[in-house]
């Protein structure tokens, strides 16, 4: 019940950097609606968001930001590497570009794509939904690991 | 060492700091203010939080191989960043495009140029609380990705246009795409001056302020449409004209005030022109070599290759569906120059000549190999003259390559326009100058 | 009254003849070599009428490595009046990289001489504020040089 309630009322908070900003807006907008799944408000504060959408290349300059939003954030708490370069690095392979967001923060569900098309986004926010329906209660009794 | 702002600092006054994250910063920027109650009196901007290494990385991969990462910079109009790389090497290497593939090229730049506009204009109106705005511009830029998609595969980020020419000829019913397009961004484009253009409460917001004086703007080295609002004549398509811009009738919208209000004006009138240029290459463009029809029946691929061991085969080859547009009898429209271009499918499946071209252009070592020098060549992007300055050496890799973006000129100028301004003018202000991260940052 | 490439190139050597070392022209480009010294005067000279290059319209640095004169600075000017743009080269040595700073005439030049002081590191005397542009402070190294490895990874740092 619980798990219902929260998946569907995500309240998302897109740290966008980069090329698949421009995606992730038109999925955003009326053509590919992400607001018939709950996820339409987007909260511009961690502190009152539960979804963490990492939307483009992350670079070393901004990788202590992206650690404090993290760590800003309340539980329960997701987070979704949107694009490759927030899964891999990207085709980025150099002395700048942090290769994979998993190396900061713990990640939920990995969107390949570069950038991904809207459909494949859809995809990955229905499986984040049905992995919270799973998750349950047990987030109250147990320290999540960071 | 500690931030301009803070040596700078005087008593009674707040320090204030706007993230890099943060939904009014297009990316990421980091806005340092000094405030006295609302009114700002420093102000410096961090930036570099979008550093990719885009020109080390080139130093690392060939030619044929940059043309991805020039997609990336300026991500909202991708297309005009590959032909600024491409007609560079093409000014090295003394090859140009067939007309047909000319006029392709300009559609193309001018599609993406309308989607910069309407990204840039969205991403403003929408900040200033106009929500609906940022709606409609976005289902019109939907009706331009669907002709993108249809012709180069991808929506964003394309790599479609080459050394040479384009990759691949536009499918058979692209007029009536084109057509929706056009008509569907004239649409929006006119609910958006009537919800936008009179609106007492987005003049409040954004006339006179900000102002830039045509001095300070060349000072800064400003071009495009910021510069253009405060009263230059300069366009790179008319000053340097490239591609068939010389045969097209186009005007260039001025302001007079360059305040925000005349960079969103310059930038809704830009658009028109572009839907009207489009409208000109549709119906100038020369007609495609061959019939836009895939083959359906024909030898396979695997098929060809064993039958042309003995002798040539004489049926068409039916290529995979990922290759429709880029059929040999298209060639001659799209795209020319020898040894630099990737030769048709039919002659490297059945013939030697063939296979040896498609070998050493893709082979390390081998591949586009300018002469020796150095060359500069601009074109107009969405924010001004987009410069791509390549330095060879012979060998297939760049020895160094330089893009000079419009944005940086831009933003290094808010510091100083902001001034005596309030805290919330900041918003429609950095809306207005358009700046895009990947091309900011590099 | 618009004057023609070849008199403008012809006065700049008139008046400058013992810095200019060489004049040519690549790809349809003119490119004027020069040496550092003279590089504000020619500015200066430049920017007035009737010749009015008002815009610097870009400024970079390449990396020679194994050579003595290691960097050179290139200049694009751009005269909006006249419609032209011209190249200007200045080499430097390795160990004596510093070079004027155009801050005082063009306004941009503060963004564009950090940003080669972050990637090269060129010094540029009279730069008001000379600070890394791309890379956090902290980071050890410039990485634009022909002997920084592509894939180098820096020390942690801590977390702010």
């Amino acid at each position: 019940m619980l798990g219902w309630g929260r998946k569907f009322s995500l309240f998302q908070y897109p740290f966008i950097t980069a090329c698949c900003g421009m995606e992730y807006m038109s999925v955003a907008c009326a053509h590919y609606d992400l607001d018939r799944f709950g996820m339409g408000w987007t909260r511009f504060t961690p502190r009152q968001a539960d979804m963490l959408l990492v939307v483009g290349t992350i670079s070393h300059k901004e990788a202590p930001v992206l650690r404090t939003v993290y760590d800003q954030m309340t539980e329960p708490k997701w987070v979704v590497a949107f694009g490759a370069c927030a899964v891999s690095g990207g085709i980025y392979d150099n002395y700048a570009v942090v290769q994979g967001i998993d190396r900061i923060i713990p990640v939920d569900v990995y969107i390949p794509g570069c950038p991904p098309r809207p459909e494949t986004i859809i995809n990955a926010l229905i499986k984040l939904q049905k992995k919270i329906q799973k998750e349950g209660h047990e987030w109250r009794f147990q320290r999540k690991k960071s | 060492m500690k931030y301009r702002i803070q040596q700078e600092a005087r008593e009674g006054t707040m320090l204030i700091n706007m993230g890099p994250s943060h939904p009014a910063m297009h990316g990421t920027t980091r806005v340092m203010l000094e405030l006295d109650g609302e009114k700002i009196i420093n102000c410096e901007l961090e930036m570099g939080y979008l550093h990719r290494g885009f020109e080390k990385i080139c130093e690392n991969k060939t030619f044929f191989n940059m043309l991805i990462y020039t997609d990336r910079m300026n991500y909202v109009s991708p297309l005009i960043n590959n032909t600024g790389y491409v007609m560079t090497l093409e000014k090295m290497l003394g090859i140009e495009a067939p007309e047909r593939a000319q006029y392709i090229r300009v559609i193309l730049n001018e599609f993406s140029r309308v989607c910069d506009h309407l990204t840039a204009l969205a991403a403003m109106c929408m900040e200033c609380g106009a929500f609906t705005v940022f709606l409609y511009m976005m289902k019109a830029r939907e009706y331009i990705w669907d002709l993108m998609e249809q012709t180069t595969g991808a929506r964003m980020t394309t790599s479609f246009i080459r050394v040479g020419g384009v990759r691949s000829d536009f499918p058979s019913d692209w007029k009536k795409t084109t057509r929706i397009a056009i008509d569907e961004t004239r649409k929006v484009l006119k609910d958006c001056h009537g919800l936008m253009s009179k609106n007492k409460i987005f003049l409040n917001r954004t006339r006179d302020v900000a102002i830039v004086t045509s001095e300070l703007a060349i000072n800064y080295g400003w071009t495009g449409p910021c510069l253009r609002s405060t009263g230059v004549n300069y366009d790179v398509r008319k000053a340097f004209p490239y591609l068939v811009y010389d045969q097209l009738d186009f005007e260039i919208p001025l302001g007079e005030r360059g305040d925000n209000f005349d960079r969103y004006m310059v930038r809704m009138q830009e658009m028109e022109q572009s839907l009207r240029m489009v409208e000109q290459c549709m119906a100038k463009i020369p007609r495609p070599s061959s019939s836009s029809e895939p083959v359906t029946k024909g030898l396979e691929p695997a098929e060809a290759i064993k039958a042309s061991r003995t002798k040539k085969p004489e049926e068409r080859i039916k290529l995979s569906p990922n290759l429709e547009g880029t059929e040999k009898e298209k060639y001659p429209g799209i795209l020319s120059g020898k040894k630099y271009i990737v030769p048709p499918k039919e002659d490297t499946y059945t013939n030697i000549e063939g296979l040896i071209s498609h070998f050493k252009l893709f082979m390390s070592g081998h591949g586009i190999r300018p002469p020796k020098g150095e060359a500069y060549f601009a074109v107009e992007g969405g924010s001004g003259e987009l410069g791509f300055y390549i330095i060879s050496d012979g060998t297939d890799k760049p020895y160094r390559l330089h893009l000079r973006a419009p944005c940086l000129h831009i933003v290094a100028a808010l510091e100083e326009i902001v001034r005596g301004n309030y805290l919330a003018d900041i918003i429609p202000t950095f809306g207005s100058m358009n700046m895009i991260g990947g091309e900011l940052d590099r | 009254m618009a004057i023609s490439k070849e008199k403008i190139l012809e006065d700049l050597k008139q008046k400058f003849s013992d810095n200019i070392l060489d004049m040519t022209v690549q790809f349809g480009d003119d490119i004027i070599h020069i040496k550092k010294e003279a590089l504000l005067d020619i500015v200066n000279f430049l920017k007035e009428d009737p010749y009015a290059f008002t815009m610097l319209l870009d400024l970079t640095c390449v990396d020679y490595q194994g050579e003595e004169e290691r960097f050179e600075m290139v200049y694009h000017l751009f005269s909006l009046s006249l419609n032209q743009r011209l190249r200007f080269k200045a080499r430097l040595q390795q160990n004596d990289c510093k070079i004027v700073s155009l801050t005082p005439i063009f306004k941009n030049a503060n963004w564009l001489e950090r940003e080669v002081y972050d990637m090269f590191g060129v010094h540029f005397a009279g730069h008001p504020y000379l600070r890394r542009l791309f890379m956090y402070d902290g980071f050890e190294g410039h990485p634009l040089r022909k002997d920084y490895p592509l894939r180098k990874q820096q020390p942690k740092i801590h977390l702010r």
